[in-house]
């Protein structure tokens, strides 16, 4: 079984505009709108178009989170994943925990590629495909804007600071993908009907081995420093006449 | 317990990348920390010279390896592992170099990371950014195990040239994989400033209409002597290429002066430029949310103001 193993997680949609609890311990994610991760989902079309394409014979989605996870779960199998597992836990795991969770379903699935978005964007970390790599001493390949897979390798173009470049790294390896990767699918209602038949196991964290929670401690969230209202020019002499009392041309 | 902390060099082969030296001044910023510099490369001497000319550095080590010719982070990280014993900090840059390679040293230290350090609070507390910067993190971190980090390079300035650190050989002794092999790097050799590390950058956004509209923006930033920079809009309207984008997804910038042209403003290019000292923005909409945060605002048609202002600049 050639099989693609993704990484789903769910995170505040990101059309919402965050807001930082009054009393500083974290965002308010109460009754706010939750989706799959976008970088995840271009992580899952890919593995899908790469079922396509005749390279693999399954995708798998694994997620790590609440029981209301399911519900991106179900997105993901409506987008054409084939099988999902969650394991359930209410406690948010720092990056090094999540990686050892993924390594434990890597290592007994054993995906030929395993694809993940290049950070969730509620804590921004973009750690996890790194140390899963890590953990499993196999090929890491960050920030994908393009891929493909030939016989035992995969040859992936990565955005980088100075441009683009170009690996060639053996299977199985971990990746994860950039925004320009590829544009997802949208989901289709007879898809969601299909995709509440299909198989989606509930897993305890406890069977893996990982602690629940972090030794990272939360000391305060807090809003950004807000920017000051400027000033408005009326036209380009003022601006240059701003700029020169700035100093700055 | 004293701070050791070793920074993770990035460079190109020949010259050594300012996020370097960035990196370094948040490591001057641990209290009581003495910091070191690692230089992994092929050749090492011209960068070795150059990190050990920054300020404030107590040695350079240099691990010179065939292999380490390329940033492969496969390669790199286990021995920045190696070398990590000893210290109790490791920083790199928060670029794609960083990026990269310190989640995977970290991973094979047995701890998480610290992404995008913004501040830094005490030996083992740090802010930094949460939902694109839309929320500030304090986190502490425990002392008894290696503190990995890379470092938001937006937020500090470059420690000055003036050090003479020792460089020092260092063997990390690990045995290297060959799974991961570079091909080839592309990018743009512009000739202007590059835009992560510009002090004057222009953007344009999608009211530009076209690439070839684009040519304003570069004549204009050529006149300042600036970098070109770009919305996610223009970038996916194919207006100019990927490593143009400013912002959330694409490059996050704090230059001295930034000309936002034809940009709405929206969250995911504010998040980009939240630390640029003085924003300009031009815009036909004088109800784009660009201008509750520029400090200087000017409404009006960009293809007159442009050429208006580029005559005017001299």
């Amino acid at each position: 079984m050639r099989r693609i193993m993704v990484g789903v997680k769910r995170v505040v949609d990101y059309n919402v505009r965050i807001r930082v609890k009054p009393d500083n311990t974290g965002v308010i994610t109460d009754g706010v709108k939750m989706s799959i991760n976008p970088f995840d989902e271009i992580a899952l079309e890919e593995a899908l178009r790469t079922k396509e394409k005749g390279l693999a014979d399954e995708v798998l989605a694994v997620s790590i989170g609440p029981a209301d996870t399911q519900q991106q779960l179900r997105t993901a199998l409506a987008m054409g994943a084939d099988r999902a597992i969650l394991v359930q836990t209410d406690a948010n795991l720092p990056p090094l925990s999540v990686a050892k969770v993924l390594q434990k379903i890597a290592e007994a699935e054993q995906p030929f590629m395993v694809l993940l978005g290049k950070q969730a964007i509620d804590e921004d970390n973009g750690q996890t495909a790194q140390m899963l790599a890590a953990l499993l001493d196999r090929p890491q390949a960050v920030s994908c804007s393009k891929l493909e897979v030939t016989d035992g390798k995969a040859r992936v173009t990565r955005e980088v600071d100075t441009g683009l470049e170009t690996l060639e790294i053996d299977l199985p390896a971990v990746l994860s993908v950039d925004l320009r990767l590829n544009e997802p699918r949208y989901v289709k209602l007879p898809d969601i009907m299909k995709a509440k038949k299909k198989p989606l196991d509930v897993k305890a964290l406890g069977d893996f081995g990982v602690a629940e929670g972090s030794t990272f401690k939360t000391v305060k969230v807090e809003p950004p420093p807000a920017r000051s209202k400027g000033i408005m020019v009326k036209d380009v002499a003022e601006l240059v006449g701003a700029l020169k009392q700035k100093g700055l041309v | 317990m004293s701070a050791r902390i070793l920074v993770v060099a990035e460079h190109d082969g020949s010259k050594l990348n300012v996020s370097t030296a960035k990196a370094v001044t948040c490591a001057t910023r641990v209290p009581g920390g003495t910091v070191d510099v690692v230089v992994l490369a092929a050749d090492a001497s011209a960068v070795a010279a150059q990190a050990a000319a920054i300020a404030g550095v107590g040695k350079v080590l240099v691990v010179e390896n065939p292999a380490n010719q390329e940033p492969l982070a496969a390669v790199y990280a286990p021995q920045v592992a190696k070398l990590a014993a000893g210290y109790s900090h490791v920083f790199g840059p928060s670029t794609t170099f960083g990026k990269d390679v310190m989640p995977r040293v970290a991973a094979l230290l047995g701890v998480s990371q610290v992404s995008d350090i913004m501040d830094v609070e005490g030996t083992h507390t740090f802010k930094r950014p949460i939902y694109a910067g839309n929320a500030i993190l304090t986190v502490e971190v425990p002392t008894d195990a290696p503190v990995v980090a890379t470092v938001r390079i937006a937020s500090f300035e470059a420690a000055p040239e003036g050090g003479s650190a020792p460089i020092e050989k260092a063997d990390a002794g690990v045995a290297l994989p060959s799974h991961t092999r570079f091909i080839e790097r592309s990018g743009a050799t512009t000739g202007r400033p590059d835009l992560q590390s510009a002090t004057r950058v222009v953007s344009g956004g999608r009211a530009l209409g076209s690439a070839d509209n684009f040519k304003i923006i570069y004549a204009l930033a050529d006149k300042l002597g600036a970098a070109v920079g770009a919305s996610r809009a223009a970038v996916d309207a194919g207006y100019v290429p990927n490593d143009l984008q400013v912002g959330q997804t694409g490059k996050i910038i704090a230059p001295e002066l930034y000309f936002a042209i034809g940009i709405s403003g929206a969250i995911q290019h504010m998040t980009g430029i939240k630390d640029a000292r003085t924003i300009v923005a031009i815009n036909k909409d004088a109800e784009a949310p660009i201008f509750e945060s520029a400090d200087i605002g000017l409404v009006g048609d960009l293809f007159q103001i442009l050429p208006e202002l580029e005559k005017a600049l001299g």
